[in-house]
């Protein structure tokens, strides 16, 4: 892990996962620092996904220990893990096509209606969705839709988002939209854990990186590290940083 | 953000909103292009407020099975014995209060029936919630088990009213002033029917305003659509779960108790000789959409009438041939829910 004096808010030790009949978490070990953006990387089929389900608790883990700022959360159910703090951004964004803009964003705020000052925040990030307010989120482009998705995330001070490929499939435009907003997000100080393929997107957000293949860490330490060290990115991830831009 | 970024974010054309009339505009448009054919308005009035009335029982049948069926994935072929249990709930109130249904009083008499459909709900909505804890939870995410199982308890239950009320078919009076009709010139309206279409209509409204004004209401919407999402905002959605079980199941009963003074008639199996229409008014609807129900019970109720008045060979087929064409027309139902 990266060389930080940040106590993680959150850590795997161990940790195993079984879809079925298939074993995707083979002992994952690693953690996120408090106050930090870390991006999860590694091929398909490596276990990402599988690793911020089995941590939201939507697929639970076989063994091994999940702490979440101290606390053992592995065997919560999911609610209770969204309740201790952690927000989660599915790669299917799982917006609420059905209902408006603004009721994906009151459903999300848990405790009651949105904190004004907050809102004005989450619509200065992600303006679009100020003008599509009360109409269907099905409506939404695919990126706005994910800009829905994360605002829903952070509709509430959250204390850990994770969040899956949140450019995936989206049009370079959109994806440097993404990637002020994240950079927004990081100066705010939340912390983020961030699945992404697009190591060009991930270099230029990530203060750690945690690389994953078939279910196991294979690489953990600071973005700036993988970024300077080309050999290391092609071993990791079959390219380098050159070949993504 | 920077400008590339906040034009990509406003882009200069509105979505088309997604309110859908088609639907809706078709059972006006039916009922008015019936009428050249039946000729005669009074006639047509009279059969359009039957089919209006029996719709809003129907829907009152149907509507909690859809959302049972869209938030929890459940076919609960058990659904029919709580429009039994519900019908058979008003020999509670009929026992002790005859004398209300017998009374020349109209207030006495909407007192009873709001009495029975109370005592209805209360019942059906315990034996619900015992329901959904033995029978239906055990096997969550296996639909031919869930046929299977609520078929079982379909039976068992029928059974346990024939061994408390008999199995022999009961009458029950119309309370003494719903009996009869009005008369508006030619045009004659079961009075029973009219407190049948104002009671659905107020059903209808109240559910309308509970999904769409309240944060409970919100989070049905959501868990018929993403239940696991709703979870992961920090809901239990097993709670919703059984609140939604229970209230389809004391919706059932309300609707059990309109069906048995509409049928004056009480048998174990009532509640399973509508369930083919209940079937047909929610997959017409959209599986999980109240308002589809509304308007798929509707279509139906008034279909067969107008059928029936007009070729009452036909009617035995009318409800089929009405779902197979609104599934050509819409596959998903008229008012499709997002994930079904």
């Amino acid at each position: 892990m990266a060389e930080t004096s940040a106590e993680p808010l959150l850590k795997l030790e161990s940790v195993h996962t079984h879809i079925g009949p298939y074993h995707i978490l083979h002992g994952l070990n690693c953690e996120v620092p408090a106050g930090e953006l870390t991006m999860l990387l590694g091929r398909n089929g490596a276990g990402k996904t599988t690793t911020l389900r089995t941590i939201m608790g939507l697929w639970q883990a076989s063994s091994g220990s999940i702490r979440f700022d101290g606390r053992n959360i592995t065997t919560l159910p999911t609610p209770d893990i969204a309740r201790s703090g952690i927000a989660y951004v599915p790669e299917s964004m799982a917006i609420f096509s059905d209902l408006t803009v603004r009721e994906n964003i009151v459903l999300a705020a848990r405790s009651g209606p949105v904190d004004t000052a907050r809102l004005d925040w989450m619509l200065g990030l992600f303006p679009a969705l100020k003008r599509f307010w009360n109409l269907p989120a099905g409506n939404l482009s695919g990126g706005q839709k994910q800009m829905l998705a994360i605002a829903r995330a952070i509709a509430e001070p959250r204390r850990l988002l994770l969040v899956d490929e949140p450019t995936k499939g989206l049009a370079p435009v959109m994806v440097r939209s993404m990637i002020e907003a994240f950079r927004a997000l990081k100066a705010a100080g939340e912390t983020i854990l961030l699945v992404e393929q697009n190591f060009h997107a991930a270099s230029q957000l990530g203060d750690n990186v945690i690389v994953m293949e078939d279910g196991l860490v294979v690489h953990s330490g600071t973005m700036s590290d993988l970024v300077a060290d080309k050999v290391l990115q092609r071993r990791l991830l079959g390219l380098s940083l050159d070949a993504h831009q | 953000m920077s400008d590339v970024a906040a034009d990509a974010a406003n882009p200069p054309l509105l979505p088309r909103s997604r309110t859908d009339w088609l639907p809706l505009i078709l059972v006006p448009v039916l009922a008015l292009a019936v009428l050249p054919l039946i000729g005669d308005v009074s006639s047509w009035v009279t059969l359009t407020i039957a089919g209006l009335a029996m719709g809003m029982m129907i829907f009152l049948m149907a509507s909690g099975l859809t959302l049972v069926f869209g938030l929890m994935d459940i076919i609960n072929f058990g659904h029919g014995v709580f429009i039994s249990l519900g019908a058979y709930a008003t020999l509670l109130v009929l026992g002790p209060l005859a004398g209300w249904a017998s009374a020349n009083s109209v207030a006495l008499n909407l007192a009873l029936l709001l009495l029975c459909i109370v005592v209805a709900m209360v019942l059906t909505g315990l034996v619900g919630a015992v329901f959904e804890r033995v029978i239906v939870r055990p096997v969550y995410g296996n639909h031919l088990k869930q046929i299977l199982v609520t078929m079982g308890g379909l039976i068992v239950t029928e059974q346990a009213i024939h061994a408390i009320w008999g199995a022999s078919p009961i009458p029950i009076p119309l309370p003494e002033t719903l009996r009869g009709a009005f008369v508006l010139g030619d045009i004659v309206m079961e009075r029973y029917r009219v407190v049948a279409i104002g009671i659905g209509l107020l059903v209808f409204a109240a559910m309308q305003l509970l999904l769409n004004r309240t944060r409970i209401g919100l989070l049905i919407r959501a868990g018929v659509e993403n239940p696991e999402m709703v979870e992961a905002l920090g809901y239990r959605i097993r709670r919703l779960f059984v609140s939604v079980f229970v209230a389809g199941s004391a919706l059932a009963g309300l609707g059990g108790v309109m069906w048995a003074f509409y049928r004056q008639t009480l048998t174990a199996g009532m509640g399973m000789e509508v369930m083919v229409l209940v079937f047909i008014v929610i997959i017409i609807g959209g599986l999980g959409s109240v308002g589809g129900c509304f308007v798929g019970s509707v279509l139906v109720a008034l279909v067969a009438n107008y059928v029936g008045f007009l070729a009452p060979k036909l009617a035995l087929i009318s409800n089929i041939l009405v779902m197979a064409l609104v599934l050509i027309w819409r596959p998903q139902g008229l008012f499709p829910v997002a994930r079904r």
